[in-house]
């Protein structure tokens, strides 16, 4: 299976698509979850703020499940990808699941990932996989301005009251653990990464720690410890909080099959 | 939203494209002039309005007074030949 256009790395299609599936799910349940705060922002402002790189995220997510499912050849669209698979067929990283919380605990976690999704498209857009690079050069200029928004949140609320900072920094410590997924490699990373269509995990989190510590810094936010638990999103297996979010996602589709505008 | 109660109010100011001035286009809350910049991307650029953006702090925009209106705007009712139409443009002045 190879399309117009796209080299063939070494690395089979099924690791292919489920390195795909990875990024796109990640973006996906990401996006989703900006969406809940739609009419429940602090400020109407900020409202459309969240909605904005929700969208963004969505959008990424289309082009990446597009693909996905073309290479994967069995004739299911990014409709059929984003809606009709069960929840153990989601291979987001686990972090992009939890739930928003409060206004903090969405900045931490979409800092946390935002910091993380730069870094990863960054080096995308040099991956030996043509159509997975454009779809990262635009992401790019996306993701900058995700950062730019919940960076600046980061240390607006880190670097503000007693208050704010308290509870930010309990954010952090309750989204902390969830990082370890994005640079934990297994043999789908290894593989794809060998190909030259993803990155090294250690050259990926070594970037992204150093970004992270800098904003921190600014933000007067201690950084947690590495916790050993380790999460697996990335291979299906869930905290408890995606069928609900699916649930949600999938209701439409699931309640009126093949509806569409 | 109340927390936005106690941000003040900054002015919107977006150049549609290179050459053309920033138009006025509404106001944003924003606890400072960066958030307000932020804002005003997220709120009057969804739709590619824009290139550049500047913000002002509402209260720092000095306003003239509609009470005003007659002493400032009216004597001016009856010199329509301030206008430009009313002056014959020699033939030689191509790209006046």
């Amino acid at each position: 299976m190879s399309t117009a256009g796209t080299r063939s790395p070494a690395a089979d299609v099924a690791t292919r698509v489920r390195y795909l599936l990875r990024i796109a799910d990640t973006s996906l349940v990401l996006g989703q979850r900006l969406g809940e705060w739609i009419g429940h922002a602090p400020a109407i402002e900020e409202d459309l703020g969240l909605a904005n790189t929700a969208l963004d995220l969505i959008g990424q997510a289309r082009l990446l499940l597009a693909y996905a499912g073309e290479l994967e050849g069995r004739g299911r669209s990014e409709d059929a990808l984003a809606f009709l698979r069960e929840e153990p067929d989601y291979l987001n990283a686990t972090l992009a699941e939890q739930p928003n919380g409060d206004f903090g605990d969405t900045i931490v976690r979409q800092f946390l990932l935002d910091a993380y999704q730069l870094e990863l498209f960054e080096r995308l857009a040099t991956s030996t996989d043509a159509r997975l690079a454009e779809i990262a050069a635009k992401a790019v200029k996306e993701t900058r301005y995700h950062l730019r928004f919940s960076a600046g949140w980061l240390v607006r609320l880190g670097d503000g009251t007693a208050e704010s900072q308290g509870r930010v920094q309990a954010s952090l410590e309750r989204l902390w653990p969830y990082t370890r997924e994005l640079f934990d490699p297994d043999d789908t990373d290894r593989e794809i990464a060998a190909a030259g269509i993803g990155p090294d995990a250690a050259a990926l989190q070594a970037a992204w720690s150093a970004r992270v510590d800098r904003v921190l810094s600014e933000a007067t936010l201690r950084r947690p410890a590495d916790s050993p638990y380790r999460w697996y999103g990335k291979q299906g297996r869930h905290s408890e909080h995606l069928g609900y979010l699916l649930s949600d996602l999938q209701y439409l589709q699931r309640t009126h099959p093949g509806a569409s505008w | 939203m109340s927390d936005a109660h106690d941000w003040p109010l900054y002015e919107i100011f977006i150049r549609a494209r290179g050459g053309l001035d920033h138009k006025h286009v509404g106001s944003v809350h924003a606890a400072d002039v960066a958030m307000a910049i932020e804002h005003a991307r997220d709120v009057y650029t969804r739709r590619l309005e824009g290139v550049s953006i500047w913000v002002v702090r509402s209260t720092d925009i000095v306003a003239s007074d509609p009470a005003d209106s007659d002493a400032l705007f009216e004597p001016a009712r009856d010199k329509i030949y301030r206008h430009p139409t009313f002056y014959e443009i020699p033939k030689e002045v191509e790209t006046l």
